[in-house]
Order: structure tokens, then C-alpha cells, then sequence
């Protein structure tokens, strides 16, 4: 993101919105920050203690912008320092600050990171509305991929730098390249062993249990499946067992904590299954559902 | 569990009765009194000796004399412009210095922080040495038909030397202190160098800049032995008032008296107002502070 704002410069690649090329390491193109025209809000949103809240968004455009404050419902902060606002009050003033430079391109980095629970909820719902009314190309960058999945057309999951993955949010829950972006997804990762059969593969998992899949493997494989795709039966019909550690009630389904795994399921689809503490349930998945991933 | 465990330890340890710890706190409290009466006496003895060496009459008397006078215009207008030069080109060299990293850049800082810790006196015999008549750039600007020795830009230079440093020490760490984020994110709201620095930069760092404009413009009313030495004693054209006090001490000690008075007075009166722009500037910056809530309840 620092690199987009031309405020890192990398060794190699290139930065380019549409036809304009920011940076190219190999042509020796490298745009100073203000001249990119990018609305940059830094993690901690970088606001000018010593400007009031419209001296900060004045600051972008080099002239007042009360549509903006009243757009963002910070017109009646207008007069205050940024010491005397609330994190969410904080996060709308450097989104007016950003949006006050008429930017090509919305940088967010770690939007959220800096709020407390409760306020991150609301404010990311006010930030979903305010991206959908813009309509600008938004960079954004967050460890949490309920944030990421509320806000994103398009995911990219980072590894060590890497870009592992890069699709809408449904597609990468449904099929998950890698150990990485099925945990940021939520998915339970099992270790196993491959056999290839003409349907696919079976695989028998190294605590015990055989799973289907419907994609080709072999050899030692880990396997993603997602909490919401596992059928809890009774022990004798399973593919596999597993002891219960804890069940709470979430939004109208039943949160199965496991020793090797968590079940979501309906209340309704596990009304004749025993599920205290230490009980040995049953589990099943779907071939389809079964996710093979590269080691 | 854990007062039981503490009990055992110190009775194990043979600690002395409730009486005998009383004693020995209140034995700490007397030293440590002792101790603070017997610095204070020191610093402030002198400081009210030199109040009430004489009646308040014959004191203003020794500030009216012309001696007097013509020191407080020297001293005032050699100082003030050598602030106005040091905080003009000493802000945004400093900036420079802390904002950038650059081959050569703490060498750059040690000869910056050589001055503060030359003596006075080597500085005036350096500056003779470089600027003087048989200096090293005495010849160059004969040429010119400069003659800085024994004229006040000669005492503006030695007040220069000798107190720029300490407006560029604190300024450079001032400005390093710097959120450096919010400097960036000014760059992306579209401010060249220039704008980030007078903007953003400079306002930020005000506090920091203040306090060294202070101990700069303090050090450099009381400077003695590089002025002396360079640009000689003569009332009325280099004859600041820590001259006029050593070039009284003989003749007039009455005077010379009064006019340290004067000085002891500057020297609290910048101290203060460095000491008073910190404070607000850390009350502004903090969010603690309350200051100026005006709309903040929002109307919605």
C-alpha cells in the first residue's frame, strides 16, 4: 500500500492505474506521492493534530469542503481538533481528508485497526454504503477476512509477501488454494494420506477416518472443509469420529467445537444427535466439499 | 498466601521493629531535605545577593545611564538579528538534517554541535582567524571593502558561532521526533517538500522549536568571550550588555550590578516562555486536553 502511495519504493515491478504508470523499476519511472493522485487513509489516519477537522480536509484540496464534512457527518466537528474525536469521527475525517484530493484511487489501510469492537461493526457498515456511493477503485488491507468479505469485489490473500490467491470472496471460500487462505477463511485444515481412485481420491486422515474427494490426489495431502459443509450423525454411519469439546449457539445454529474440528449446523439438523461434553459424535462430508489443497 | 510468604521473609531476614523503620524514614526525609536546602542555598544565594546588592532607586539609576542604554541597543539589535538569521536558515537546514538520510549526515551533526562545546574565548580567536584582517578571508574581503573586526556584524557573527548551535540541536531533534506517517500522508494529499515542511513539519515541531529558540536567543545575550575577543568593547557600537558589565566592574560596580539585574531578568524571562510555549504546546497536541470543545456533542 506504501508502494502504491509512492511512499516505499521496491526493487522490482510496477505500479499503474489504467494507463498512467506510477513506478516501473525497469523504466525508471518512479512518481513522487503528491503527484499520484491517490486518497491514502494510514492505519492510524495520519491526521494533522495542530489543523481543526475542516483545516485537515482542507488540507487535500486547498480549499474548504463543507459537501464533503456533510457527506461523511463530521459538519459538526468542524471546529475540532482530531485529539477530541472518537476513533470512528477520527476515521471520517481522513476519508474526507482523502477524498478532498479527488483521488484516482482509495488506499485503507487496516481501517479498522485501530477501533473497538462494537465501533468497527458500525463503521465498517457506514464504510460498505460510503464505497458503494463512491465508486472508486478501493485498495484495502486487513487481517480479518469478515471485514475483507464485507467490503471486497476481489480478495487478495498475501503469504509472506506473496500473492497466494486473488478472486471474488465466494470463490475463494469454494475452492481455497491454499492451507493459508482456507485458515483466513475459516475452513477446518486436516492433514492426510491421497489414494487415487477413478472418482477422485480417498484419503485417510491421520487421526483415523476416511474422507472422499471428488478432485484427483495422491501422496500426503491436507484437506480444507468448511465448518458449515459437516454433517453430524450418529458414530456408526460416519466417515470419521470425533469427541465433543464445547457447543454454544450462534445466530441460529449450533457451534460444535471438536478435537479435531468445528461443525456448524442448523439446531434443527441435530435435534437426535447427544452432543455433551466428551460424547463421540459421527461426521460426515460431501465429496464435493472435501477441498485438496497443495501441501 | 503471598502476605503470609512476606511476613516469613523479613522476619527471616531480621528486619528492624515498626519504631526503628519509622526512625530511619524519618532519617531519610531529614537527609534528603538537608540536601535539597543546601543546593537551592547555593543556586539561589547568589541570585538574591546580586537582587539586593543595592536600593532599588540607585538600581534604576545604573539602568539609565547612557553606558546602560547603549548597551541594551547593541545587545538588542546584534541579537535580534542574529535570531532572525539563525531561525530563518537554521529551520529548514535542520529539517533537512533530520528529515534525510544521507551519506556524510552525522559528521554534518558533530561539526553542527562543535561550537557548543568550544570555549567561548577559541571561538573569538577562530573567528579572527577566519574573518579577521590577517584572516583567512581577511584579504578577500578587503577586496570587497568589508572590515568586520571591531564592527557589529563582527559581534553578530561571534553571536551567531556561538549560539546558532543550540537552535540547531534542538531543532534537528525536534523535527526527528517527528510522527514521520503524517508527514507521508501529507505528501499523498498532494504537498511538495516545501508545503510539508512549513505546514506540517514546522507546526508539529513548534514546541521543540521554541524551546531551542530560547536557550539559542539566551545563550546568545549572555555571549562574552567570543564577542570580546573578535569584535572588541566600544559603548555604543560592539559593547553588548555582558561587556558593559565586565568593562564597569572596575569603574563602576554600582552599574555593572544593574545591568546584571537586567540580564538575570532576560535570562528568567526567556526560560519562562519557553518553559510556558512547551506546556501549551503539549496540552494542544495531547488527547487529554479539553481546550477549545466547542461542537463536539454531536447534534444528531
Amino acid at each position: 500500500m506504501r508502494i502504491v502511495a509512492g511512499l516505499e519504493r521496491p526493487r522490482a515491478g510496477r505500479v499503474a492505474l489504467g494507463d498512467e504508470v506510477w513506478f516501473d523499476a525497469a523504466r525508471r519511472i518512479d512518481w513522487k506521492p503528491e503527484r499520484r493522485r491517490v486518497g491514502y487513509v494510514p492505519q492510524d489516519y495520519g491526521l494533522f493534530p495542530h489543523l481543526s477537522v475542516a483545516g485537515n480536509v482542507r488540507f487535500a484540496g486547498r480549499r474548504p469542503r463543507p459537501d464533503l464534512l456533510e457527506r461523511l457527518g463530521i459538519a459538526h466537528l468542524a471546529d475540532a481538533r482530531p485529539a477530541q474525536l472518537s476513533g470512528g469521527e477520527r476515521q471520517r475525517v481522513a476519508l474526507a481528508r482523502a477524498l478532498a484530493r479527488d483521488p484516482h484511487v482509495l488506499l485503507l489501510d487496516e481501517p479498522f485497526g485501530a477501533l473497538d469492537a462494537i465501533t468497527r461493526q458500525r463503521v465498517r457498515d457506514e464504510l460498505v454504503d460510503m464505497l458503494a456511493v463512491l465508486r472508486l477503485p478501493t485498495l484495502l488491507v486487513t487481517h480479518a477476512f469478515d471485514d475483507a468479505r464485507a467490503l471486497a469485489s476481489r480478495i487478495g490473500v498475501l503469504e509472506d509477501g506473496r500473492l497466494s490467491q486473488l478472486e471474488t470472496p465466494a470463490e475463494l471460500v469454494a475452492a481455497p488454494a491454499t492451507v493459508a487462505v482456507a485458515a483466513l477463511t475459516g475452513a477446518n485444515v486436516l492433514g492426510g494420506t491421497a489414494i487415487r481412485r477413478s472418482d477422485g481420491a480417498v484419503i485417510h486422515l491421520d487421526g483415523g477416518g476416511t474422507l472422499a474427494s471428488a478432485a484427483p490426489a495422491a501422496g500426503p495431502v491436507r484437506v480444507a472443509i468448511y465448518p458449515w459443509k459437516i454433517a453430524l450423525t450418529s458414530p456408526e454411519m460416519a466417515q470419521l469420529t470425533d469427541r465433543v469439546l464445547s457447543v454454544r449457539e450462534d445466530s441460529g445454529a449450533l457451534v460444535v467445537r471438536l478435537q479435531r474440528c468445528l461443525v456448524r449446523a442448523p439446531v434443527s439438523a441435530v435435534a437426535d444427535i447427544a452432543l455433551a461434553e466428551g460424547a463421540l459424535v459421527g461426521l460426515r462430508v460431501a465429496a464435493a466439499d472435501v477441498h485438496v489443497l497443495v501441501a | 498466601m503471598s502476605t503470609g510468604h512476606g511476613i516469613a521473609v523479613t522476619s527471616a531476614g531480621g528486619s528492624p521493629s515498626p519504631r526503628r523503620a519509622a526512625v530511619a524514614r524519618a532519617a531519610l526525609v531529614a537527609g534528603a531535605a538537608v540536601l535539597m536546602a543546601v543546593v537551592l542555598t547555593f543556586l539561589v544565594l547568589p541570585i538574591v545577593a546580586l537582587l539586593t546588592y543595592q536600593p532599588v532607586h540607585d538600581l534604576i539609576d545604573g539602568l539609565r545611564a547612557q553606558v546602560t542604554i547603549d548597551a541594551i541597543i547593541v545587545s538588542l539589535k546584534t541579537n535580534a538579528i542574529a535570531f532572525a538569521i539563525t531561525v530563518v536558515l537554521g529551520t529548514p537546514f535542520a529539517y533537512i538534517l533530520a528529515r534525510h538520510q544521507f551519506r556524510g549526515r552525522s559528521v554534518v551533526i558533530t561539526l553542527v554541535e562543535l561550537p557548543l562545546v568550544m570555549p567561548p574565548a577559541v571561538a573569538g580567536l577562530a573567528l579572527l582567524a577566519a574573518f579577521g584582517r590577517l584572516g583567512l578571508l581577511g584579504s578577500e574581503l578587503q577586496v570587497l571593502g568589508v572590515d568586520l573586526a571591531f564592527t557589529q556584524a563582527a559581534v553578530v557573527l561571534a553571536i551567531l558561532f556561538v549560539a546558532s548551535p543550540f537552535y540547531l540541536r534542538g531543532a534537528i531533534a525536534a523535527f526527528e521526533a517527528l510522527d514521520g506517517s503524517v508527514l507521508d500522508v501529507a505528501g499523498t494529499l498532494g504537498a511538495g517538500p516545501v508545503r510539508r515542511m512549513l505546514r506540517v513539519g514546522i507546526p508539529l515541531a513548534s514546541g521543540g522549536l521554541g524551546a531551542a529558540a530560547g536557550a539559542s536567543f539566551a545563550r546568545g545575550m549572555g555571549e562574552f568571550g567570543a564577542t570580546i575577543l573578535f569584535a572588541g568593547s566600544f559603548q555604543g557600537v560592539t559593547q553588548t550588555l555582558p561587556l558593559a558589565v565586565y568593562s564597569l566592574f572596575d569603574a563602576n560596580l554600582d552599574q555593572a550590578v544593574a545591568i546584571g539585574v537586567l540580564l538575570l531578568f532576560v535570562s528568567a524571562a526567556i526560560l519562562f516562555a519557553s518553559k510556558l510555549i512547551l506546556r501549551s504546546w503539549t496540552t494542544w497536541t495531547s488527547p487529554s486536553s479539553l481546550r477549545g470543545v466547542r461542537s463536539i456533542s454531536a447534534p444528531r
